[in-house]
C-alpha cells in the first residue's frame, strides 16, 4: 500500500460521531473535516433519551461504519434544555469511556453561529432559555467551515438586556437563532438587525462535526468524565437558597 | 415476550440514578455481588431539607463516569466481560432517571449487548433476596423510603400483589416533616432513629391511624398530631416526642405487615427501602414477626437504601422472563410496581 492510500485509510478510520439534544430535535451525524457521512435530526418532543440511541445505531450503519471506526465523539454541551443537554453528555461519555475515545464538548451557540459563516459582519447567535431569557453570544466569523471566533462569552440575560448590548455595538449584526425569533417583536424596527430566519434558527449536529474536527485538529479534547455542562443558569432551588439567605 | 438465556455467569451491570445516590454494581448470576459502588448526594441535598431534583440530575450527571468505571474495576473484570447493560427506568425523577437510562443504553450499543430498563420498585423486593437468597415463596415485602409505602406479597419472581399502600404520606415524608419541625435535620428517619433510643416512647400515645382498618397505612394525621401537641407542650424533650413519634410509626408498620404475612400464608417477612434500615422498625419487625412464626429477613443497610446490585439482580430475572428492553426505552417517572419498561 502506498503512502496516500496509507494516509486515506487512516483518515477513514478517523471519523467524528456528533451528538445534538440541547435544542428540541434530536441530531446524530458522523463525518470528518472532509464532510459529513451520514446524518440524522428528529424533531423530539423532549423525548430526546428515547430517539437518541437508535438514532446513533442508524447513522452508523448508514455511514457504512462501526463503533471500532471511530475516533472522537462531539457533544452540544449547551446553554440549551438541561435535560436534553444531560441525556446527550450521559450518551457521549459512556460512548467515549467504553470505546477509550476522547470528547469535544461543544457549546451550542457556537455551532448555532456557524449558520452564518458566510457573513461579514458580527454574528449574534441566541438561543431561547425560556422564563423570559435567552442565552447568546456574539461572533465574528472566520470562513465557511472554520471555528467562528467569541466576541463576548455565552451568558444568560433578558432578550431587552440583550437587545441594548446589541444596539450599543453601532453596526449591523445578523441575528441568528431561536432567541431572536421568540422574541421578533424587539428587533422588527431596528435598522442594525439582520435576523436570519427560521432555517437557521437551531444549532445543526453536522456543524457540532466540523468545529469539532478543528478542535481534534488542535488538539483540544477532554476525558469522559470531564465533560462540563454549559448551563448558565443556577438550579432554581440554589437561586431561592442564595436570596433567602442573602435576605435573612 | 422473548425471553433470554441467562444462568450463573451472566455478568450485568447496572446503574440507578432515579433519585439521591448515583450507583453502579456489578452482579454475576443474578445473587453474586463483585461491586456495589454507591455515591451519595444526601450533603448536597441537606441545605434544601430535601431532594432537589434538578440539582440531583446534575450531581448524578457529575459522577456517572466515575461510579461505572469503579464499579468495572472493583469488580475485577474487563469491560468485555459484562454480558448485560441495566439502569432503572423508573419509577423516580425523570431528569435523574435519564442520566443512566442513556448511559446505560449508550454502553449496551457500544459492547452489543442487551439492555434492561429495570423498575426501581420491584428491585427493592430484590434487596432481601440477595441478601438471603434461602428465602421461600410466598413473601411478604413491606418497602418503607421516602417515596414508598407498600405492603406486598410476592408470589414468585415478577409476581406481586400490593395488599396496602399509605393513603398519603410516605412513611420516610413523615419522618422528614417531622425531623423538620423539631430541627433535627435532614434526612430525618437517621435523625430521629439516632436520639429516639434516649427518649421514653410512652409519654405521648400517639394515635396510629387506621390501624384496625385493612392493609393501607396513613401517616399524614400522625405527622399533624406531633406537630400539634409540640406547639402545645414546648416543655417536654424532643427525645421523647421523636421516640413516641417513631413508637407509632414502628407499631402500624409492624401490625400491618404481619397481619398480612399470616393473611397469605407467606413463608417470611422481608424489609426494603430506606426506611428499613431504621433499627427501631428492624428490632421490633424481628421481634414481633418471630413471635407470630415468620422467617424476618432485614437485608443490611446497604441493600435497604439505593443501591444498583438490587437493579442488576433484577435485571437478570427480567431478562430471563421478558428478554431485553429496546433501545427507545426513555424513563417512566410513575411506573408502578407491576409493570415492565419497554
Ligand atoms: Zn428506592
Amino acid at each position: 500500500m502506498g503512502i496516500i492510500e496509507e494516509c486515506i485509510t487512516q483518515l477513514d478510520t478517523s471519523m467524528i460521531l456528533g451528538i445534538e439534544t440541547s435544542v428540541d430535535h434530536v441530531g446524530v451525524a458522523v463525518g470528518d473535516y472532509r464532510g459529513i457521512r451520514a446524518h440524522s435530526m428528529l424533531a423530539s418532543d423532549r423525548r430526546h433519551a428515547e430517539s437518541l440511541t437508535p438514532m446513533i445505531q442508524f447513522v452508523l450503519q448508514q455511514a457504512d461504519a462501526t463503533m471500532a471506526d471511530l475516533s472522537a465523539i462531539a457533544v452540544d454541551v449547551g446553554p440549551g434544555l438541561f435535560t436534553g443537554m444531560r441525556v446527550g453528555i450521559a450518551s457521549a461519555a459512556s460512548l467515549a469511556w467504553a470505546l477509550e475515545l476522547p470528547v469535544v464538548p461543544v457549546c451550542s451557540l457556537d455551532v448555532l453561529a456557524m449558520n452564518a459563516e458566510w457573513s461579514d459582519n458580527v454574528v449574534a447567535a441566541s438561543l431561547d432559555a425560556r422564563r423570559g431569557e435567552v442565552y447568546w453570544a456574539l461572533y465574528r466569523m472566520r470562513g465557511v467551515g472554520i471555528e467562528p471566533l467569541r466576541l463576548t462569552e455565552p451568558m444568560v440575560s433578558s432578550p431587552e438586556d440583550m437587545a441594548v448590548h446589541l444596539a450599543d455595538r453601532g453596526e449591523d449584526i445578523v441575528c441568528t437563532g431561536t432567541g431572536f425569533i421568540r422574541h421578533a417583536g424587539l428587533f422588527d424596527d431596528v435598522p442594525w438587525a439582520l435576523m436570519a430566519g427560521q432555517p437557521y434558527a437551531f444549532p445543526t449536529v453536522q456543524k457540532v462535526v466540523v468545529l469539532a474536527s478543528h478542535r481534534i485538529a488542535a488538539d483540544d479534547t477532554v476525558q469522559p468524565g470531564a465533560i462540563t455542562p454549559m448551563y448558565l443558569r443556577a438550579p432554581d432551588a440554589e437561586i431561592n437558597w442564595l436570596t433567602r439567605v442573602v435576605t435573612q | 415476550m422473548t425471553s433470554h438465556v441467562v444462568n450463573e455467569s451472566t455478568m450485568v451491570l447496572a446503574i440507578e440514578t432515579s433519585c439521591d445516590e448515583t450507583a453502579a454494581s456489578v452482579v454475576m448470576g443474578g445473587n453474586d455481588i463483585l461491586s456495589s459502588i454507591v455515591s451519595s448526594q444526601i450533603e448536597i441535598h441537606a441545605r434544601f431539607g430535601g431532594v432537589v431534583p434538578e440539582v440531583a440530575s446534575r450531581a448524578h450527571l457529575e459522577a456517572l463516569i466515575p461510579v461505572v468505571s469503579s464499579a468495572i474495576a472493583e469488580a475485577g473484570i474487563l469491560p468485555s466481560r459484562i454480558d448485560v447493560v441495566a439502569a432503572t427506568a423508573g419509577p423516580g425523577l425523570i431528569g435523574a432517571l435519564l442520566v443512566g437510562v442513556s448511559a446505560a443504553k449508550s454502553l449496551a450499543l457500544v459492547w452489543d449487548k442487551p439492555f434492561v430498563g429495570v423498575n426501581h420498585l420491584e428491585a427493592h423486593l430484590y434487596a432481601g433476596l440477595l441478601d438471603d437468597p434461602t428465602l421461600q415463596f410466598p413473601l411478604v415485602v413491606l418497602l418503607v423510603s421516602g417515596g414508598h409505602t407498600m405492603i406486598i406479597e410476592m408470589r414468585g419472581h415478577g409476581d406481586y400483589v400490593i395488599m396496602g399502600r399509605t393513603i398519603d404520606d410516605a412513611a420516610g415524608e413523615a419522618y422528614d416533616k417531622v425531623a423538620r419541625y423539631l430541627q433535627l435535620g435532614y434526612p430525618g428517619g437517621p435523625a430521629i432513629d439516632k436520639i429516639a433510643p434516649d427518649g421514653n416512647p410512652h409519654v405521648v400515645e400517639f394515635p396510629r391511624a387506621m390501624m384496625h382498618d385493612g392493609l393501607d397505612v396513613s401517616f399524614s394525621g400522625l405527622k399533624t398530631s406531633v406537630i400539634n401537641y409540640v406547639k402545645k407542650n414546648p416543655d417536654v424533650a424532643n427525645v421523647d416526642v421523636a421516640a413516641s413519634f417513631q413508637a407509632a410509626v414502628v407499631d402500624v408498620l409492624c401490625a400491618k405487615t404481619i397481619r398480612a404475612a399470616q393473611k397469605v400464608g407467606a413463608k417470611g417477612i422481608v424489609l426494603g427501602g430506606g426506611v428499613s434500615a431504621n433499627s427501631a422498625l428492624r428490632a421490633e419487625m424481628t421481634s414481633r414477626g418471630t413471635a407470630a412464626g415468620f422467617t424476618v429477613a432485614l437485608p443490611s443497610r446497604d441493600m435497604c437504601t439505593d443501591n444498583a446490585a438490587m437493579i442488576a439482580a433484577a435485571a437478570w430475572h427480567r431478562l430471563a422472563s421478558d428478554g431485553p428492553t429496546s433501545l427507545s426505552c426513555g424513563a417512566y417517572p410513575n411506573l408502578k410496581l407491576d409493570a415492565v419498561p419497554r
